[in-house]
């Protein structure tokens, strides 16, 4: 994927929280070999200093990071949290979560093409976590955004691509922008699933940090991304209501039933 | 003066934020702040005053999905 001019090294896009341990998050960058890794911000102790040592490891990954808003309901804390980001990580990309539901984890499309505006105009490349809707889709883009990132399902659910009907929509009307599916992806199939729909990557955190085996998941999840985007590439073919025989029927032996 | 830090209270004697972190034992760390819910640039943070009873909150990385 290409988004902001940068080439991203794949187009899988991975969470560093809800791991067990630093050394499984380290073990599973490494496996999943991620084009970035998401990051966040919290209040720091002086007496604890964590964020300090997280950082090290983080930095040692050698992975781009694309720090996020997580957690902020109004315009205000996502843009002021988006300039404590730029400072901490010396970068100007910023996952921008606005959330409006707390059952959902559901943006709030109004604020999040506000905060969009506010921060792209202040510098910053914004990657907004969004739904398949299309009108807020075009808001975004107006606003500066040079990339979408449509929830799969809702965050933490596991439940995959839950509207196909309306990410199709959104990639067929949109066919240059760069699209993530962020949030919602559970399974490898659910990542393959979203390359053959035309996605350009994915972005998926608990599904490797809650597996049995992250490592091994992570390592999955890579090449499913592989998987789907070949199968992409390489067309798939069109559906159909009625079976069609594979096996050629011409010269075929009368027998009795 | 008394402030809020991270929405705890803290008695610190200096009123100028760089020295106020400093003397919270933040040193060099890779921190960013806001006063009263507005970011304040590390480079702003020699003359920047607080006021008694402002809230602070000094951030730093976490992880994040």
């Amino acid at each position: 994927m290409r988004a902001y001019g940068h080439d991203f090294a794949s187009p899988l896009l991975l969470g560093t929280a809800l791991y067990d341990s630093p050394a499984v998050l380290a073990d599973s960058v490494r496996a999943g070999q991620p084009g970035a890794v998401t990051v966040s911000l919290r209040r720091e102790s002086a007496g604890q200093l964590a964020g300090q040592a997280f950082w090290t490891l983080v930095r040692d990954l050698g992975v781009p990071v694309l720090p996020n808003t997580a957690g902020c309901h109004g315009v205000r804390e996502a843009v002021t949290t988006a300039q404590m980001a730029r400072e901490v990580f010396g970068t100007n990309w910023i996952k921008l979560e606005v959330i409006g539901s707390g059952d959902l984890l559901q943006p709030d499309l109004f604020g999040l093409v506000e905060a969009a505006r506010l921060l792209t105009e202040d510098g910053f490349q914004v990657f907004p976590y969004t739904t398949e809707d299309l009108v807020a889709a075009e808001r975004l883009l107006r606003a500066g955004c040079e990339v979408l990132m449509p929830w799969g399902a809702p965050i933490g659910s596991g439940r995959g691509l839950n509207n196909l009907f309306g990410l199709r929509a959104l990639r067929a009307h949109f066919p240059e922008i760069p699209m993530v599916i962020d949030a919602g992806i559970g399974r490898p199939s659910h990542v393959a699933a979203a390359f053959e729909m035309g996605f350009d990557a994915v972005l998926l955190n608990t599904a490797v940090a809650k597996a049995g085996d992250p490592v091994a998941m992570a390592r999955a999840f890579r090449l499913a991304c592989e998987v789907g985007r070949l199968g992409f590439e390489a067309g798939p073919m069109p559906e159909r209501d009625m079976a069609v025989p594979s096996t050629p029927t011409l010269g075929r032996a009368m027998l009795d039933a | 003066m008394e402030i809020l830090v991270n929405d705890e209270r803290r008695d610190v004697r200096s009123g100028v934020l760089a020295d106020v972190l400093a003397e919270l034992g933040f040193g060099s760390a890779r921190i960013a702040t806001a006063v009263d819910g507005a970011f304040v640039p590390a480079s702003a943070r020699e003359n920047f005053r607080l006021e008694p009873g402002c809230r602070l909150e000094i951030v730093a990385p976490m992880q994040g999905g």
